[in-house]
């Protein structure tokens, strides 16, 4: 079945990037580029897998774009994961209401 | 055995109390995404359960949806999930010695940001039960959050879970934003980052990349130019995120 394949694949890898360095090594990473760029990647993927695809998260690309706006201005003066991520599907709702209703 | 004491595993649990919480909304988000792009709700609890990891999770839903291939999906989660690996090579460097290769074998399954953050900031050594007890409310909040947005996603009105698919991504956005207004490298790499994910997907020469690869692509090149234009200025910074 290709679907459990999916997973199997997705959880082998995972675990083994996580196991192998915490059962084998002992040493550090001495290389400051390695290190820098691992410090970096998360930051790279996390923003690569939002834009643009989080304005298609809605069934309009203006509800999904007022709820993302709204999410980076709450992020940027620092309100918690939980804010963010309610109040920008709060917005989409709100803009999805006036389109449905209003318009 | 001597190394698993009640006492280290109930101070973990207590310290994975508000990371549990905060799973627990960002996996109910990943449940109604799964479940809004057609999965059933037990397949995206058994890859809640076998997986414990946000954005590895969420592009493996865009791969299997997009019907990529299996090499694509390993690539991907490896690329993602890279930072685990440096995670768990500096949390190694705590462990107390009679740490058995058993108990290291089962822990490193719950290396994730937030667990790996609370470990390394433990005073000392870091001990077997302690792991355990940290990683077991985590896990719950995990996979029982992904069951009730997977049921809610079955259940809730369309509308509605049309608009909680964006909290995910406001998640994202909140993790993102904080370090990128502190720091030019990691402004530098989110908006490159960006960038390089829209060419890849709105230029039609790019088009038959799929969304597994673009993501590979855009995270290897980006945190490769953060590292070579804006290297940080200190060693052993990684517990910082």
């Amino acid at each position: 079945m290709r679907l459990l394949g999916y997973i199997a694949v997705m959880a082998l890898v995972t675990y083994a990037i996580r196991a192998i360095p915490f059962v084998l090594f002992r040493k550090k990473i001495n290389s400051r580029f390695v290190q820098d760029f691992l410090y970096y990647v998360p930051y790279a993927v996390l923003s690569a897998m939002t834009i643009p695809a989080v304005l298609y998260a809605t069934d309009h690309i203006v509800s999904a774009a007022v709820g993302a706006a709204v999410a980076v201005v709450l992020a940027f003066f620092r309100r918690g994961l939980l804010t963010v991520a309610l109040s920008a599907c709060g917005a989409a709702l709100a803009v999805e209401l006036v389109m449905l209703y209003l318009l | 055995m001597a190394e698993l004491t009640i006492c280290d595993y109930t101070r973990g649990l207590r310290h994975g109390i508000p990371i549990a919480l905060g799973y627990l909304s960002v996996s109910f988000s990943f449940g109604i995404a799964a479940v809004s792009q057609g999965l059933d709700w037990w397949v995206a609890v058994l890859i809640s359960m076998t997986n414990l990891t946000s954005a590895g999770q969420v592009a493996g839903l865009g791969i299997i949806t997009a019907g990529g291939t299996f090499l694509e999906m390993a690539l991907a989660q490896f690329i993602i999930n890279l930072r685990y690996a440096l995670m768990s090579l500096s949390l190694s460097q705590k462990l107390s010695a009679k740490y058995a290769t058993l108990h290291r074998a089962i822990t490193a399954f719950a290396m994730t940001d937030e667990i790996f953050a609370v470990a390394s900031g433990e005073p000392g050594e870091v001990r077997p039960a302690y792991m355990y007890g940290l990683a077991t409310l985590p896990f719950a909040g995990w996979s029982l959050g992904t069951l009730l947005g997977g049921l809610a996603g079955t259940l809730l009105p369309e509308l509605l879970c049309a608009v909680l698919g964006l909290a995910i991504y406001g998640m994202f956005i909140a993790i993102i934003i904080p370090p990128a207004r502190d720091s030019v490298g990691v402004c530098a790499v989110v908006v490159l980052a960006a960038a390089m994910s829209c060419a890849l997907r709105y230029i039609p020469a790019f088009s038959g990349i799929s969304s597994g690869f673009s993501i590979i692509i855009c995270a290897v090149l980006a945190s490769a130019a953060g590292a070579l234009v804006f290297p940080r200025k200190k060693q052993g910074e990684e517990a910082e995120q």
